[in-house]
């Protein structure tokens, strides 16, 4: 987040809506003009963004089981960490992360990737 | 202050044993390690391709020094312990290092067995364990001519292959007249001497050997009977003793072993023992799988987990010799008890022996086509009755009335391009090399870095094969018993068990109940969970959405792009131009792109967007029409024919009978998707044979079949029972799905569980049973009392609305 300006911030963040609004271990989708992002909420009520597409085969990750801080693509089964985009091991590949930011229950998103 | 833990042992056991622990509770202990040997963790059953020359030393290390580093870990390479003295709680290293434990693990494995016979001394003559042996038989192959390796047993024999390889002439010496005696029995240890000897091994049977002679270095070596061999390289393969040397001077209990608990702990409990140097329940193992099963547990224990037992393994056996494919398990002789089956084909150097007691197979022997070998041990350790099917089962899986994999039944013959699994494009050299280059020893491994058998598992058979005779020797399908995921140590049928009996209603009380080692499972448990918790308790379990696959949240089947295609019930696969109009009506103003009639006698639409759904599901429903369920591990279709109101050749109304069984059985969740059929007369233009309940139409009656499938392989119904009434169809239909509702494990489709358990027990339950069938029938009619209302028309009215709308649009 240092390299983005200040600028850049209060340009890029949006409210989203409220966590209440995405089911526990739940995701749901934010469409914008550079294409979908998949915002997911853990059982601990964390809330991560990610890419709508799997680094495999371009899955729709909003559609997975999110299971602890992770979420199996419903394609091909691969497992993407919610926290880095990163895929689980062995396999490769990263979706684009983007920063969420929780106020009074309230989600805000910066639509510029980590 | 964390508690130090010392481990005594650089090897495979020890250090995965380590591995294990460190997944579990990363930061519980200061770890220290003590190796008498100056290297890293090397793979030790990689030994032998490393002589053979297939291999070199640093492609068989499993963890460097950097490992060790990086986990924190002490490493002494090259220090031996001399001392545990177990009032201090510290260990002696022989050049007076000490250091103190908290708890201590040994893993000291076992040392090679010299017969001390006169010469045993001389230099040249040496045991086959480690990389120093291996050193110096490549030093002795490239200096001199003559080898003998004294033992024909799995690794004298994996070590005479290498020396071969070498260039140098060698002689087999063994003691009695069937080569690998502990493995096989005459005919398989016939073959493979002649195939051994065709390779320009020599083999000396009943040779016992008197005398080791030579100056200062070995020169030859003389038998009992008089015979004499010449040698300048004597490698002694007769066996292996658990090293308990150290354990015993500590006063530690030993028998051959060092002896240890179901939780891997000495007779000190803050002593614990794995691998080849542990005697648990009087067994010594010295293959990989039990050893790193024992680790898993050992691991557990250390980590204060506590809660997994070692309950023993059973094990087979590959000979690691490049182009000799022989497979052996459990019970390979027999007693006066049992029987054998035996096919043999000398020709073609094929030879199956399996031995059965109470239709039990018990072990078995294969020479030259090991494909099946899994298959068999799987039956071994499953103990599956084999009544229905024992006299295909020399013939292999294969031949049970699947498609299977053809030819490819020898896995050494097939060329590393050639393609093993189709779903994901893996070839036989892909899946060889990640083995070796990754050092994957189970079938997860394997998977997990080649997707090879990870989709529809087909190939597991030729993966698990490939597999088994790429690491050789030391392959064994280890757990007794598969775990449900790597989420839990239980089986299926153990957390269904546990549902039922301790009355738990929802995911997160079986979690909490049965010690869930993730806080919420994983894509793969938590389904089944969520089935298995619908099927016990269909009036009070209230579904868990966030458990079911996209599917079954969708209630439409996700394609490839990430649009949906929506599929109607059409009732026995009857429709009328009422509906045909509402369908093309959709389709015409949706702009569906692809229209398409399905094998179960429907009508999709495929390509369109999740918003879309509850639109198109409002129309349909307005004509009468419901969700087909084709995305679901449910009841699918009932295929039809037209029957005795129309063909010729029709016996009784099977388009009735297919729309009555449709009526009383959808909406119903199964373990996997379920489909039926009804055909008219024994043309059978249903397909009934291959669906999973199908009803053949006879003159008399209806014939009943069980258990079949299309797809990846093709399975054959087996005939259940011939009914007289439509009733009777029906209420034996419920029957039969109900058991498997109750029975099979979530994603096991009816044909393997019915191979898993048997059609005898399917007819003890379904047919001997009046009073159970009946009750059966009964228990699904309830349950379909919950489950019979159309997803569609509850999405249309508003249910899941967050699933098919955007948390926000931005710009």
């Amino acid at each position: 987040m240092s390299s983005v300006s200040t600028a850049e911030i209060t340009k890029n963040w949006v409210e989203i809506g409220r966590v209440d609004d995405i089911p526990r271990l739940g995701a749901r989708v934010v469409n914008t003009a550079e294409g979908d992002i998949a915002v997911f909420r853990t059982a601990e009520d964390e809330v991560f963004a990610l890419r709508d597409s799997c680094p495999h085969k371009g899955g729709p990750l909003s559609q997975g089981i999110v299971h602890g801080k992770r979420v199996t693509c419903p394609l091909h089964d691969w497992k993407i960490h919610l926290d880095s985009g990163e895929a689980v091991a062995p396999d490769e590949g990263c979706a684009a992360s983007f920063p969420v930011r929780v106020e009074n229950g309230m989600l805000f998103l910066l639509l510029v990737a980590d | 202050m964390k508690e130090k833990l010392i481990l005594i042992g650089n090897g495979m056991a020890g250090v995965r044993t380590l591995e294990e622990l460190l997944k579990i509770a990363p930061d519980l202990y200061d770890i220290t390690v003590f190796g008498a040997e100056p290297y890293g963790n090397y793979n030790r059953i990689m030994l032998s391709p490393v002589l053979a020359g297939e291999k070199t030393i640093d492609e068989i290390m499993l963890n460097d020094d950097q490992w060790y580093v990086d986990n924190n870990i002490t490493l002494h390479k090259g220090r031996k312990i001399t001392q545990i003295n177990r009032l201090a709680k510290k260990v002696v290293a022989a050049d007076g290092t000490e250091a103190a434990y908290d708890r201590l693990l040994i893993a000291t494995g076992s040392n090679p067995f010299i017969i001390p016979v006169p010469g045993h001394d001389l230099e040249g003559v040496i045991g086959f364990r480690d990389i120093k042996d291996v050193g110096v038989m490549l030093d002795i192959s490239k200096q001199y001519r003559h080898a003998v390796v004294i033992g024909g047993g799995l690794l004298g024999l994996e070590a005479a292959n290498g020396l071969m390889q070498q260039g140098i002439k060698v002689t087999v010496l063994h003691l009695v007249n069937t080569l690998m005696e502990r493995q096989l029995d005459s005919v398989a240890g016939k073959m493979l001497c002649t195939s051994l000897e065709e390779r320009g091994l020599e083999i000396l049977m009943k040779a016992s050997t008197k005398e080791i002679i030579g100056k200062e270095r070995v020169q030859g070596v003389i038998l009992e009977d008089g015979r004499e061999v010449t040698a300048d390289l004597v490698v002694m393969a007769v066996g292996v003793r658990p090293n308990i040397e150290l354990a015993h001077k500590a006063g530690i209990f030993c028998e051959r072993g060092i002896v240890v608990s179901d939780t891997m702990q000495t007779y000190d409990p803050s002593v614990y023992a794995v691998g080849e140097c542990a005697q648990h329940r009087k067994q010594i193992y010295g293959l990989v799988a039990p050893l790193f099963e024992m680790g898993k547990v050992c691991a557990n224990h250390l980590g204060q987990h506590g809660f997994s037992r070692y309950q023993g393994s059973m094990t087979s056996t590959k000979l690691k010799v490049t182009g000799i494919d022989l497979f052996s398990a459990g019970d390979f002789t027999g007693n006066e008890d049992s029987e054998e089956l035996i096919f043999q084909d000398a020709a073609n150097g094929v030879y199956r022996k399996l031995v059965v007691e109470d239709n039990k197979v018990k072990g078995a022997v294969m020479y030259g086509d090991t494909i099946d070998g899994p298959w068999y041990f799987d039956l071994m350790r499953d103990g599956t009755d084999i009544t229905d099917f024992r006299d295909k089962i020399l013939f292999g899986q294969a031949h049970l009335g699947d498609s299977g994999h053809g030819d490819e039944n020898r896995i050494t013959m097939i060329p590393d391009t050639a393609e093993i699994c189709g779903c994901n494009g893996v070839c036989k050299g892909d899946i060889v090399k990640a083995i070796t280059d990754k050092k994957l020893f189970t079938l997860d491994d394997v998977r997990a870095h080649t997707k090879a058998s990870s989709s529809c598992g087909s190939c597991t058979g030729l993966v698990e094969s490939l597999l088994a005779h790429t690491v050789g020797g030391n392959y064994s399908v280890a757990p007794h018993q598969k775990p449900m995921c790597a989420c839990i140590e239980h089986t299926h049928d153990e957390v269904r068990t546990v549902i039922k009996d301790y009355e738990l209603k929802t995911i997160r009380a079986v979690m909490d109940f049965v010690e869930w080692n993730t806080p919420d499972g994983c894509s793969k448990c938590r389904p089944a969970l969520n089935y298995y918790l619908v099927c016990q308790w269909p009036q009070e379990y209230s579904d868990d959405y966030q458990s079911r696959f996209i599917n079954e949240r969708a209630h439409a089947n996700i394609q490839k792009d990430g649009t949906y295609s929506v599929i109607p019930r059409m009732w026995g696969g009857s429709t009328t131009p009422a509906e045909l109009r509402t369908i093309a009506d959709i389709a015409d103003e949706y702009d569906v792109k692809t229209v398409h009639v399905t094998g179960g006698q429907r009508i999709g639409l495929y390509g369109l967007k999740k918003y879309q759904l509850p639109q198109i599901w409002d129309r349909l429903n307005k004509a009468g029409m419901v969700s087909g369920h084709a995305y679901g591990k449910a009841l699918r279709t009932v295929k039809t024919c037209v029957g005795k109101d129309w063909c010729r050749f029709g016996t009784q109304d099977s388009t009735r009978l297919g729309i009555d069984l449709e009526k009383a059985s959808w909406g119903s969740w199964m373990p996997h998707k379920f489909k039926m059929a009804a055909s008219g007369c024994p043309r059978n233009c249903a397909e009934a044979t291959i669906k999973d309940f199908g009803v053949v139409c006879v003159d008399s009656g209806y014939e009943l079949h069980v258990g079949g499938n299309g797809g990846v392989k093709v399975r054959a119904t087996d005939f259940l029972c011939h009914v007289s009434t439509p009733e009777e169809v029906i209420e034996y239909a419920s029957a039969f799905i109900q058991l498997y509702r109750e029975n099979a494990h979530y994603l096991e489709r009816t044909a393997p569980w019915l191979e898993r358990l048997g059609l005898t027990y399917v007819k003890q339950r379904i047919l001997e049973d009046e009073q159970g069938r009946k009750m059966l029938a009964e228990h699904f009619r309830v349950s379909q009392q919950f489950a019979q209302q159309d997803p569609w028309e509850e999405r249309v009215q508003g249910k899941d609305n967050h699933e098919f709308t955007l948390l926000k649009q931005v710009g």
